[in-house]
């Protein structure tokens, strides 16, 4: 995949905020602390490490991750945003009344059957959904 | 004023089912702006129109005709109907400032006790320890990606970049703001109601187009919107699943991937000839919708100068 103007990935020159939430789901997606080089691993390579390093201590400055003493270096562990806070009771607060919020805009809708047998076969179709 | 104050609270039952035509054809961003658009242009328009019966029938009562210094009575609309339609159209006003100013609140509201539970300042991403998958933007300054751990363990690398640029695309386009007016625009019209959908999806397709740019790859969007789609499904109690209601209409999610995974690109202007001919009724209805309003006011305005005596009939 070539990278071609404002819309490359993967690349030095997307502003570090996106960098950031990279990383960090990164930490989040696995069960214990991560370094490093495990980052980067669990990334696909596509950033450098010393990328991967610099975004972690900023991380660790803003208090979005904690670290520990691992050898050398450090493994890092994110820190909860809002301890006990579930995706359900943030939208319960968040749809009081019986018609939902509107103002958020979540990333999927629900599906229906028909739905789910119309997009097992569309992914298929698109080659390989498993990977 | 008899005939024109109508007109604005008539063109929205034809003037909705032409823009969702309309917004069908168009590429997602150009259809949000047409719906959006749509929507508070005629809400203004019909909820001007209810405002001036009302001020036309308020004109007869002795207290408002004393204020004005009328000597005649306004004959705006004939006394038959003035009562009773400036009854109804004030009524209807009210209680449509009464919904608007509520859900305006309670939007604010809302999004502020969402920000006030989570920690500021630790970046875009908020993560929140849970097994169901889910994302969402929460608009505010600064914007925050909300999402679950379950999304981001049913997701790859490259697919949460996906996720995360679509996330994006809300935040930076201000997406929760066309939502919010034609939120409110519902309130001001019934018609108006049906453009919420269409006007909906159009913002999903544009954060899909605009994450499919971000990671350079349409299939990989579409992937993650699958694969984010029945993670989810596959997390919720079967009781919670929404019936289908009608088996013909597929559901968005579905349509979303599509439009990713078919070659082409966003289709550019419109071309067809029944595409603008749509476009011509619409404008057509937009620009009637307007200058009835108008007309009504300035005939109002000429019926009162002749009531209060200043002006010859």
């Amino acid at each position: 995949m070539t990278v071609t103007g404002d819309a490359g990935h993967g690349d030095g020159r997307r502003p570090a905020g996106e960098l950031e939430a990279g990383v960090l789901a990164a930490l989040w997606a696995a069960d214990a602390p991560l370094t490093p080089g495990e980052v980067q691993t669990e990334l696909g390579g596509r950033l450098a490490r010393t990328t991967v390093t610099t975004i972690l201590s900023r991380l660790h400055d803003k208090g979005a991750v904690t670290r520990t003493r691992v050898g050398r270096g450090y493994a890092y562990t994110p820190t909860e945003d809002a301890p006990g806070l579930t995706a359900r009771r943030m939208h319960t607060e968040l749809a009081k009344e019986e018609d939902r919020s509107t103002v958020l805009a979540r990333f999927v809708s629900q599906l229906s059957d028909e739905d789910e047998q119309l997009l097992r076969s569309l992914l298929e179709e698109s080659g390989g959904d498993g990977q | 004023m008899i005939f024109s104050v109508w007109i604005p609270l008539l063109v929205p039952f034809l003037a909705v089912p032409a823009a969702r035509r309309l917004a069908e054809a168009l590429p997602p961003r150009p259809a949000a702006w047409l719906l959006a658009a749509a929507a508070t242009g005629l809400a203004a328009c019909s909820t001007a129109a209810l405002g001036l019966i009302a001020l036309a029938g308020a004109l007869r009562l002795p207290f408002f005709a004393s204020l004005e210094d009328l000597t005649s009575p306004l004959d705006a609309l004939p006394t038959w109907l003035a009562f009773p339609a400036a009854a109804t159209a004030a009524g209807l006003v009210a209680a449509s400032c009464v919904a608007l100013i509520r859900t305006a609140r309670r939007h604010l509201a809302e999004l502020r006790a969402a920000h006030g539970r989570l920690t500021p300042g630790t970046g875009e991403l908020a993560v929140l320890r849970d097994p169901t998958p889910d994302a969402y933007a929460l608009p505010g300054r600064p914007g925050r990606i909300v999402v679950t751990t379950g999304m981001l363990r049913a997701l790859g690398p490259a697919e949460r970049e996906a996720l995360f640029a679509h996330e994006r695309a809300h935040l930076k386009s201000r997406h929760h703001l066309f939502l919010a007016a034609a939120e409110l625009a519902a309130h001001c019209h019934p018609s108006l109601r049906s453009l919420r959908a269409p006007l909906a999806y159009a913002l999903e397709r544009a954060a899909d187009e605009y994450a499919a740019g971000a990671v350079g790859d349409r299939k990989l969007a579409a992937r993650a919107i699958g694969r984010a789609a029945l993670a989810t499904r596959a997390a919720e109690p079967s009781a919670a699943r929404p019936r289908a209601v009608l088996a013909a209409a597929v559901g968005p999610v579905p349509r979303r991937v599509a439009a990713l995974l078919d070659r082409r690109p966003a289709p550019r202007l419109p071309r067809s000839r029944g595409a603008r001919l749509i476009a011509a009724v619409l404008l057509g209805c937009l620009c009637a919708s307007a200058a009835s309003a108008v007309e009504a006011a300035a005939d109002l305005h000429g019926g009162i100068e002749i009531a209060q005596g200043e002006a010859q009939r």
